[in-house]
């Protein structure tokens, strides 16, 4: 619990790290996210102009 | 070199490569950021002025760091689509673009939770380095706006390139500002004169994390790239292919 407190600046410390983690966490999120929607929307595309083929 | 240079320019061998390449990425940036973490919180010793808060360099340096890098690939890219008409180069300039603007929030905001424990405030308007970082990510703000703002790719990218390039001029403000202009920030710590200003106990995990960092952020950009090239080369052939074989975009 000591080492948790961080001499009294645990609410900085601590904040600043999860923070990072929210960072990472939110661009993979968004880069996958990108990627699945373009690759979605492009089949999307595909299998409309084979139908009307 | 030339062939292997024109090859990686090809969107669909970059497509194909940058998926292969990011495994090799993501396991050492998870270990190294790992082992920084835990080295850096519970580790290395408290520093004798500032007690257990300058354990925040840990994220806030490789953030501000990775925040001007995201900012010279993004314009250095620019520039070469821009001269040398490569399409990749806008692609890796906009998929830039977004990450650089998440690191400079992130280097802003634990330099701001940084200060309000050791300056008692958690901002201060008159510091060159606070300021010119502010201005950084306003600048990944325009650009992407721009962006946005045009629907024809190609206008878009000659447009947000040029700002891009104007914009640059601001990554060295950011790195000269502490020794230009009276500063709270503290002056240059890893890099200078006479090595690093640190005892090797807290620099080790710092240089981890640093490197750590920047392959998260290779991996997080080749993402984004292949989402941009995919998007970019919607119409052509090798695009459909992929499609129809359904293996799915990794």
């Amino acid at each position: 619990m000591e080492g948790m407190s961080m001499g009294g600046y645990g609410a900085y410390v601590w904040t600043c790290f999860t923070l990072a983690a929210v960072v990472f966490v939110i661009c993979e999120w968004r880069a996958r996210l990108r990627l699945r929607q373009v690759y979605r929307d492009i089949e999307v595309r595909i299998k409309a102009l084979g139908d009307t083929q | 070199m030339w062939k292997f240079i024109h090859q990686l320019a090809s969107p669909p061998h970059f497509f194909r490569l940058a998926a292969r390449m990011l495994p090799w990425l993501v396991l050492p940036g998870l270990l190294l950021v790992g082992y920084a973490t835990y080295a850096g919180l519970f580790l290395a010793p408290a520093d004798y002025q500032q007690g257990d808060a300058f354990r925040i360099i840990y994220v806030h340096v490789p953030s501000a760091y990775l925040s001007m890098l995201a900012y010279m690939i993004m314009a250095v890219s620019a520039g070469i689509g821009l001269i040398w008409r490569i399409k990749l180069s806008h692609a890796v300039a906009a998929a830039a673009a977004p990450i650089g603007a998440w690191f400079t929030f992130l280097a802003l905001a634990t330099g701001s939770i940084w200060g309000k424990p050791m300056w008692g405030t958690w901002w201060e308007w008159g510091d060159p380095r606070l300021t010119s970082e502010l201005i950084m990510l306003f600048l990944y703000f325009g650009y992407m706006a721009l962006r946005g703002a045009i629907d024809d790719t190609t206008k878009a990218d000659k447009s947000s390139a040029v700002l891009a390039l104007v914009g640059a001029v601001n990554v060295p403000i950011i790195h000269f500002s502490v020794e230009w202009w009276s500063s709270l920030h503290q002056g240059a710590t890893l890099v200078k004169k006479g090595g690093p200003a640190m005892d090797p106990a807290m620099l080790y995990p710092l240089l981890a994390m640093i490197l750590g960092f920047t392959l998260l952020f290779g991996a997080l950009l080749l993402r984004r790239v292949r989402a941009e090239v995919l998007f970019r080369e919607r119409r052509t052939r090798w695009v459909k292919e992929l499609i129809l074989s359904g293996k799915g975009p990794n």
